[in-house]
C-alpha cells in the first residue's frame, strides 16, 4: 500500500511529541520547576537558552518538553475515556434499540447541545484544578460523536448476515456485540478518537490557560501560555514555543486521523484511486 | 428420548402484525422429523417456509410472532422457553446454515476462530483445545490444508469454501437437527452438488436430522426422504419424495412437477411449451377464502372457494389438503 503524506507527517509529529514527553528528563537541559535563577530572567533564545527563559529564569525548552507530558496524558487518557463511554452507549443503543436507544439518544443530544468546554469548566469548578479533575472533566464531555458513530454502525451491522448467523448459533447479546459488531466498527472509531485527541489537547490548553488545569509551577503548554500573556510584547518567545508545540501536536493528530480514515475506509480509498 | 420424534410441530400459526391488525403469515403447519431423518420444505418465495424455520429456533422478531400451536423438541415444548434456554439449544442442538455464505461469516475474524468460538461457547472448551478442534472440523468438511486455512479471512475463500466453513460451524457441536435454508442457491451448480453431497454424508455419519428449505423441488427431493410443499402459508401436501414426483396429489404440486423441465422431454427439445401455473401468489394480506390455491386452480369448485380443506391422509403415506386430489 502506498503511504500517504498526511499519514507519514501526522504520525511523525505525534510520534515526536510522544518521544519528547517520554524522554523529557534526558533531553531537558535543566529542571523545569526548580532551576529558576533570576540572574538570567527573560533571556531571548540563544545557543545556551534554545527557546529563551521566562521571568523567573526557567529554561523554556525544558518546560516545553515536560509540558508535553501533561498535554499528551490529557489528550490520550481523556479521549480513551470518551471512546469507551461513547462506544459502550452507542453500540448497545444501536444493538438493542427500544427505550434504551431513546435514553442514549436523549443523552447524546443533551451533550451536543451544551458546549463541551463550558461543561468541562463546570466540572472543573466542582472538582477543583489538577490533572485528575482535568482527565475526568474532558473524559466525560466529548463522547457524543463517538456515540453517534457507534450507534449508526451498530444499526447497520445488526442486519448483516453474520450477526444474524451468530444469533442463530446461540451467541449471547454481549458476545455478539464484542465479537461481531465491535471489530467491524473499529476503523471509524479509531479515526474519530485520533481527531478527538487533538481537540482534547486544545481543551487542556484552554482550561490551563484559564488557570483550571495543572497547578503551577509544574508546566503545561496551556499554563505556560497563560503566564506568558502579559509579556507577549516584551518577550514573545514565552508564548511562541508552547504555542508552536500545541499547534504541531494538534496538526499531527489531525493529519494522522485523516490518514487513518483514508486507509481504514475502503470507500474513500477506491474513490481516490 | 426414544419414542418421541426429534422435532414435532403441531398446528403452528405465525402472525404478522402490520400495525393495525394481525394476519396469519402461516397457519396449520404440522410436521415431525425423527432422529437422523431428512425432511424438505418446498415453496415459492413468501410462502412461509423461512419463517417456519425461524419459529423452530425461536428467532421470530417483530412484526412476526408465534400465534398458536406447539413446537416440541425431544418431546419438550420449546416455543415458550426462556431466552437463555433457547440460546442453549441454538447452535448446540439445533444449527442452521444460510443461503448467503458471502455475508454469513464475520469479515474481520479468521474462519478458524469463528469455528473455535462454537466449542468455547457451547462446550466450554479452552481456546487452545477449541483451535485444535477447529482444524479437525475444517478437515472434516474437506477443506484442503486446514491447519493453514484456519488463519484465513472469509474474503480469501471462494463461495464453495465459505459454505464449507459454514457447515463446519453449524456441525461443530454435533447438533441433532440441521436447518438448511436454501444452502446452495448462491453457488455454482457443480459446487452445489459437492456441498449437498458433503452435507448429506456428514449428517448421515453423525445421525443429524436435516430440515432442508428450498424452492428447488428437484434438489429437495434428491436430498430428502420426505417432502412437504407449502403454498401461501399452508402445507398443501406432504409425501415421500419419490411419490411426490411420480404421483403428485395436490393441483399445486402437480403444476410444480409439470413445470420442471426434463431432459429428453418434448418440452426440453423445444417442441412444446413448458407448463406453467397461471396467476400469481396472493399477498399475505389478501389470501382468498377457502382453499388458498382456488383462484389459480383448474379443478376449483364452489366448496374450494368457501371452506378451507382439511388434510386427507393418503393410502401411500403422507397427506394432502385438497377436495379434489388425485
Amino acid at each position: 500500500m502506498k503511504l500517504r503524506a498526511n499519514l507519514v507527517i501526522g504520525g511523525a509529529l505525534f510520534g515526536l511529541a510522544i518521544i519528547v514527553g517520554l524522554l523529557a528528563p534526558w533531553l531537558a537541559h535543566t529542571d523545569p520547576v526548580l532551576d529558576a535563577n533570576l540572574m538570567n530572567a527573560e533571556e531571548p533564545p540563544s545557543w545556551t537558552w534554545w527557546f529563551g527563559t521566562d521571568g523567573q529564569g526557567r529554561d523554556i525548552y525544558s518546560r516545553v518538553l515536560y509540558g508535553a507530558r501533561v498535554s499528551l496524558t490529557v489528550g490520550i487518557v481523556s479521549q480513551l475515556i470518551n471512546s469507551v463511554i461513547g462506544v459502550a452507549l452507542g453500540l448497545s443503543a444501536g444493538y438493542f434499540g427500544g427505550w434504551w436507544d431513546d435514553v442514549v439518544n436523549a443523552l447524546t443530544n443533551l451533550m451536543l447541545a451544551i458546549p463541551s468546554l463550558i461543561f468541562a469548566l463546570a466540572i472543573m469548578a466542582v472538582l477543583g484544578p489538577g490533572l485528575t479533575s482535568l482527565l475526568i472533566a474532558l473524559g466525560l464531555t466529548n463522547w457524543s460523536f463517538t456515540c453517534r458513530l457507534a450507534r449508526a454502525s451498530a444499526l447497520s451491522l445488526r442486519n448483516q448476515g453474520y450477526v444474524q448467523a451468530a444469533t442463530v448459533l446461540g451467541y449471547g447479546d454481549l458476545r455478539i456485540m464484542i465479537t461481531q459488531l465491535l471489530p467491524n466498527m473499529l476503523g471509524p472509531i479509531v479515526v474519530i478518537g485520533t481527531l478527538g485527541m487533538g481537540s482534547a489537547v486544545l481543551s487542556e490548553a484552554a482550561l490551563s490557560f484559564l488557570g483550571l488545569g495543572v497547578r503551577p509551577p509544574f508546566p503545561s503548554w496551556g499554563s505556560m501560555l497563560s503566564e506568558a500573556r502579559d509579556q507577549i510584547t516584551t518577550a514573545p518567545w514565552l508564548s511562541l514555543f508552547p504555542g508552536l508545540a500545541i499547534f504541531l501536536t494538534v496538526l499531527g493528530l489531525n493529519l494522522l486521523g485523516d490518514g487513518l480514515r483514508d486507509i481504514l475506509d475502503p470507500q474513500s480509498r477506491s474513490r481516490r484511486t | 428420548m426414544t419414542g418421541f420424534p426429534l422435532i414435532e410441530v403441531e398446528d403452528l400459526r405465525i402472525d404478522l402484525d402490520d400495525g393495525s391488525r394481525r394476519v396469519a403469515a402461516a397457519e396449520g403447519i404440522s410436521f415431525s422429523i425423527s432422529r437422523g431423518e431428512t425432511f424438505g420444505l418446498v415453496g415459492e418465495s413468501g410462502c412461509g417456509k423461512s419463517i417456519t424455520a425461524l419459529a423452530l429456533i425461536g428467532l421470530l422478531r417483530s412484526p412476526l410472532s408465534i400465534g398458536g400451536g406447539v413446537i416440541r423438541f425431544e418431546g419438550r415444548e420449546i416455543q415458550n422457553l426462556s431466552a437463555a434456554k433457547q440460546r442453549e439449544l441454538r447452535g448446540n442442538r439445533i444449527a442452521m446454515i444460510f443461503q448467503e455464505p458471502m455475508t454469513a461469516l464475520n469479515p474481520v475474524s479468521p474462519v478458524g476462530r469463528q469455528i473455535a468460538e462454537m466449542f468455547v461457547l457451547h462446550k466450554g472448551k479452552s481456546w487452545r483445545e477449541a483451535n485444535q478442534l477447529a482444524v479437525e472440523a475444517l478437515s472434516s468438511v474437506r477443506v484442503p490444508a486446514p491447519e493453514r486455512r484456519v488463519n484465513d479471512y472469509p474474503h480469501q475463500l471462494s463461495g464453495g469454501m465459505r459454505q464449507r466453513v459454514m457447515i463446519a460451524i453449524a456441525l461443530a457441536c454435533g447438533p441433532d437437527l440441521l436447518i438448511a435454508d436454501e444452502p446452495t442457491t448462491a453457488l455454482d451448480v457443480t459446487v452445489q452438488a459437492e456441498i449437498i453431497e458433503l452435507m448429506r454424508n456428514l449428517c448421515a455419519e453423525r445421525g443429524t436430522a436435516i430440515l432442508m428449505i428450498s424452492h428447488d423441488l428437484g434438489l429437495v427431493a434428491n436430498v430428502c426422504r420426505r417432502v412437504a410443499v407449502m403454498y401461501a402459508g399452508r402445507i398443501v401436501e406432504e409425501r415421500g419424495s419419490a411419490d411426490i414426483f411420480r404421483a403428485p396429489s395436490h393441483p399445486y404440486t402437480q403444476g410444480l412437477v409439470a413445470s420442471l423441465p426434463r431432459l429428453g422431454s418434448r418440452a426440453a427439445l423445444g417442441r412444446t411449451r413448458l407448463k406453467e401455473i397461471a396467476g400469481v401468489v396472493p399477498a399475505i394480506t389478501a389470501f382468498p377464502d377457502g382453499c388458498r390455491f382456488n383462484p389459480r386452480c383448474a379443478q376449483a369448485t364452489d366448496i374450494c372457494r368457501a371452506v378451507a380443506p382439511q388434510t386427507d391422509v393418503l393410502e401411500a403415506g403422507g397427506f394432502v389438503r385438497c377436495y379434489h386430489h388425485a
